[in-house]
Parts: structure tokens; C-alpha cells; sequence
């Protein structure tokens, strides 16, 4: 046994040092892949959306090779800073506190009022029960509100919590909801905004100042030349820029 | 998959569901049950073989070594199994990399812990950022067996040392007198006769063992669970070829079937299995 345990160990040391000489850095890009139209796994199982789209031309005008890869939203900050992936390109929007943990590059699309949607119009927004994802803006929003919150790990579950009755609406990005309400006629989205986040932006680690400034250079060089603008409306994630 | 499925809209009834169920998304769904499979099929020798060990230096006359044997069982089975999962995979993830680290980068003067980051020289990645994709998943499917081996082994562990005190004195007082040494004592009369003790407990960990399976989508590995609820869950017609509902209940329900079937299929096996370790035996399932 001890045998096994030291030769797996030799093992997992020497693999790939043999890779390590022909470098050419490969990024490693993060995302959740349930949230439409952000970023979700098309009929074929690969990442698809507005951040795949996005993001592949962000790598082209970096000239970086990109890799995606699908992590739950719960563990998808530590997962950054341990370094399992370089960036997080998953409708994550820039807050302060995020900000404490990880870097942002500058904002891919104007930040996007949170709605909520609901099976009738006469809900209590103050003192009702609302349905929102767990830690996002929309569920700090709701804690800090005084309406009863209930948090769920995948945004789907947020919007079945309010077809079965669990909770009277749920809070989230509008671009997210619109889709949504236009296809179920039993849920309507309600009028009343929430202007909160401040739009979402590509996560780096702190440490990883030099990819954060080119990914930077590659939104400020998309956001020019109306490339951006394109794919937001393609995906109708908010108002162009 | 099949000619007519290039335009699902038009489709109904059967042709649409058999266009459904092998889009390239369910296709993966089917390689997840394989992948289960794959984990239960290691892990198994696995942990019995870490459970050997555990038992073996728990029974030691060298007392660190049964110290450390008595410490991995009680420490690992006291806490509970899904703070281990969590801890292990960051931290064997986190260790191999800083012992590559050590080993393949000793120029490196930046400290590997700023602030909240874990970074060390692009060469001693696990896998490297430049590896494939399948590279990262087998490293992480890799990671989550030796993670179930150390958990499971634990509870082995503990089985196996019990099994051992069980085997009748008599028996090793013979082979003793016999004059075998203690270590063939160990092998030849006391190993071949633990069996028919250990069954019972191990066959009940091999039912948590396979009940335990969906927690591999706990340490990122895409199994049937992951796929089941991606799925099954609401889809748009703007996002999808194929709109449905919430399906998740109907991919849980197969779950269910898949579970069922495969731990009765253990027990009749398990069963077989007592029955063939109990003959000649005067006890514990035997005709007494």
C-alpha cells in the first residue's frame, strides 16, 4: 500500500513535466452554465450564451488560448483563487465585496435592473417570501430588505420555488427573467426595478494583474469598435453601450 | 443522431423523443453512468486495501504504528463525510501542486499564498492550464477516488479490525502451536477466516458506498446527478432545440431506478457471496 500511495505521489509530481517546456499559455475560463442568456450548455452538452460568444473573442483579440470549463456558482470564487481556472466569465456582477476577494476587468455590459417575477401581480415585494440564487446581489438585496429570502444553489430551482408556491416571486437579472416570462404564461414579471450591481465584469485572481489589464484592453478595443454592442443586443443582456 | 432530427420543430410524439434523448448533451448524460460505474469498480479495491492497511497497523505491536492506525479510523469516521470531501480535494489538489512546486520551480521568490490566491509557477500546475480538457477531469476524477478510498477505507478499517478479534482464539492458538510465526499466523489462518466476520460490515459500506456516488458532483465531477438536474431543467425555445419544462422530477425518477436496481443487484451478489464464505463454517450464516 505504501508502495501505491508513493508511487501515485511520484506520479502526480513528474506528470506533465514533461508538457511544462512547450508552453504557450493556455487560459482556463470559468463559468456556471445555467444561466441563460449569459452563459449555458447548449443541445449538445458545450458552453454556449453571450459569455461564450464574448469571450472567445475577447481570447482572439488577446491572442490567448482559451479553454472553458463549468463550475457550480456556490464554489466558483475559491475555486478561482486556488487556481483551478484563470477567470470568471459567468453574469457575475462587480461588487465591492467580490472585489475584496478577486479582481474585475472593466464592465462587458451596463448594469442590468433586477425584476422579479411572480405568478399574479398583488405580491407583497416588502413582506413576502422572494426566491434568489445564492450569494448574488439580488439575495443580499433581499436580506438586507426585510423580506423573507430563500436561497437556492441553481437559478431553475429559484423559478420553480415560485410555480410551487414556496415563495411569492423570485429576484434576478432581468435579461435572465425576460426569456423566461415570455415562454410560461403562468408567471409575469412584475414592474417595480431594482437598480442594484453594477454591471458584470470578467474575474480575475488579485495576483494575476497582467491578464486582467489584457483582457481589459480587449473589452475597451470591442466596446470601440461596436462589437460589444452587437453581441449584447444578439443576447439581449441589457442596454448597449 | 438520426437523419430526420435536423429540424425538431417539425417533430412529434416518439420521433421527437428519440431525436430528445440522443442529443449530444444526453449522450454525455449516458457516459456519466459509466463514469459512476468506473469510480464504484476502483474505489472499492481501494478502500478495502487502505481498510487493510488501517486495520493491519491498528493491530500493530509497534504502538506509533497502531496509534496512527487507531487515529485514521476514530479521525476520519468522526467527521463527517462531506467536510472530508470538501477539505481533501482542495487540499491533495493543493499539496501535489506545491510539492511540483518545490520540486520543478526552486527559483520562484514570489510567496505561493497572496493573500486569498494559491499560486505557483505555471509548470507545476495539476494538471497544466495547457492540458486538455480530459486531462483536468481524469485528474479529477483521480483526486475524488483517492478521496473515497481515504473515507471509506476508514470505516473498512474499522470493519476488518473487528473482523480480525473475531476469528476464534483456538485457531491462532493451533497454528501457533503448530509453529507458525506470527506473521504466518496472520496470513494463512487468521486473513482467510476475517472474511465471513467483515462481510456484513462490508457489504453494508458498499451499499453507502454506492449511495455515496452522487457526492462526486460535490468535488466538480460531472455524474449523473449534475446531468440529471441540468437536464431536466427548464428549457427555453430561444436557447434549445428541443423546449420543455421542469423535467427534473422524471430525471430523478430514472435515478431512483438506476439506484434501486444496481443496489439489489449487490444484494443478491453480496448474498451469493456470504453463502460461498460460510461454507464449512459453523457460525454467522452457516447451519450451526
Amino acid at each position: 500500500m505504501k508502495k501505491l500511495v508513493l508511487t501515485t505521489a511520484v506520479l502526480a509530481i513528474t506528470a506533465g513535466a514533461a508538457f511544462a517546456a512547450s508552453h504557450g499559455k493556455t487560459i482556463r475560463m470559468g463559468t456556471e452554465g445555467a444561466y441563460a442568456p449569459y452563459n449555458f450548455l447548449d443541445d449538445n452538452g458545450e458552453v454556449a450564451g453571450f459569455e461564450r460568444e464574448l469571450g472567445d473573442e475577447l481570447c482572439a483579440r488577446a491572442e490567448l488560448t482559451c479553454e472553458w470549463v463549468t463550475n457550480e456558482w456556490d464554489s466558483i470564487i475559491p475555486n478561482l483563487v486556488s487556481g483551478n481556472y484563470d477567470t470568471i466569465m459567468a453574469g457575475m456582477s462587480i461588487t465591492a465585496e467580490r472585489d475584496e476577494v478577486i479582481d474585475f476587468t472593466q464592465g462587458y455590459t451596463q448594469p442590468d435592473p433586477s425584476v422579479y417575477l411572480a405568478m399574479s401581480d398583488d405580491v407583497d415585494l416588502a413582506g413576502g417570501v422572494i426566491a434568489a440564487q445564492t450569494s448574488t446581489i439580488q439575495a443580499a438585496f433581499i436580506a438586507a430588505s426585510g423580506a423573507t429570502l430563500v436561497e437556492f444553489a441553481t437559478p431553475e430551482e429559484t423559478i420553480a420555488a415560485v410555480k410551487n408556491g414556496e415563495a411569492d416571486a423570485v429576484l434576478a437579472d432581468k435579461s435572465f427573467l425576460e426569456p423566461i416570462a415570455a415562454e410560461d404564461s403562468d408567471l409575469m414579471m412584475l414592474a417595480q426595478q431594482e437598480l442594484i450591481g453594477g454591471g458584470v465584469g470578467m474575474g480575475v485572481r488579485e495576483s494575476d494583474g497582467e491578464l486582467r489589464e489584457k483582457f481589459d484592453a480587449a473589452i475597451t478595443s470591442m466596446k470601440e469598435d461596436g462589437t460589444l454592442n452587437a453581441l449584447i443586443e444578439k443576447w439581449g443582456v441589457g442596454e448597449p453601450f | 443522431m438520426f437523419s430526420y432530427c435536423s429540424d425538431p420543430d417539425l417533430l412529434s410524439g416518439l420521433t421527437w423523443l428519440s431525436c430528445y434523448l440522443t442529443t449530444g448533451k444526453h449522450m454525455l448524460f449516458y457516459q456519466s453512468f459509466f463514469v459512476v460505474l468506473l469510480l464504484l469498480a476502483i474505489t472499492a479495491p481501494a478502500a478495502l486495501a487502505f481498510g487493510f492497511g488501517g486495520a493491519m497497523a491498528a493491530r500493530s505491536r509497534i504502538a506509533p504504528l497502531s496509534w496512527l492506525g487507531k487515529l485514521y479510523i476514530s479521525a476520519v469516521r468522526g467527521v463527517p463525510d462531506i467536510a472530508f470531501f470538501l477539505f481533501f480535494v482542495i487540499a491533495l489538489d493543493q499539496g501535489f501542486e506545491y510539492l511540483r512546486h518545490q520540486v520543478i520551480c526552486p527559483d520562484w521568490t514570489d510567496p505561493i499564498r497572496q493573500g486569498n490566491d494559491f499560486v505557483v509557477c505555471d509548470a507545476a500546475k495539476l494538471p497544466l492550464n495547457s492540458a486538455p480538457q480530459w486531462q483536468h477531469e481524469i485528474y479529477g476524477f483521480f483526486t475524488a477516488i483517492l478521496t473515497y478510498a481515504i473515507v471509506f477505507g476508514a470505516f473498512a478499517a474499522n470493519v476488518l479490525f473487528g473482523a480480525m478479534r473475531a476469528v476464534p482464539k483456538a485457531q491462532l492458538e493451533t497454528a501457533e502451536a503448530y509453529g507458525m510465526s506470527r506473521k504466518q499466523t496472520f496470513w494463512r489462518v487468521l486473513v482467510p477466516q476475517m472474511w465471513i466476520y467483515a462481510l456484513p460490515g462490508l457489504s453494508n459500506l458498499w451499499m453507502v458506498l454506492i449511495k455515496a456516488t452522487p457526492l462526486l458532483f460535490l468535488l466538480g465531477i460531472e455524474d449523473i446527478v449534475y446531468w440529471a438536474r441540468e437536464l431536466g431543467a427548464t428549457k427555453q425555445a430561444r436557447f434549445s432545440d428541443y423546449p420543455h419544462g421542469d423535467w427534473r422530477l422524471w430525471y430523478f425518477l430514472a435515478l431512483l431506478v438506476f439506484y434501486l436496481a444496481f443496489t439489489r443487484l449487490s444484494e443478491i451478489v453480496l448474498d451469493r457471496l456470504t453463502q460461498r464464505l460460510s461454507k464449512g463454517q459453523a457460525f454467522a450464516g452457516g447451519v450451526a
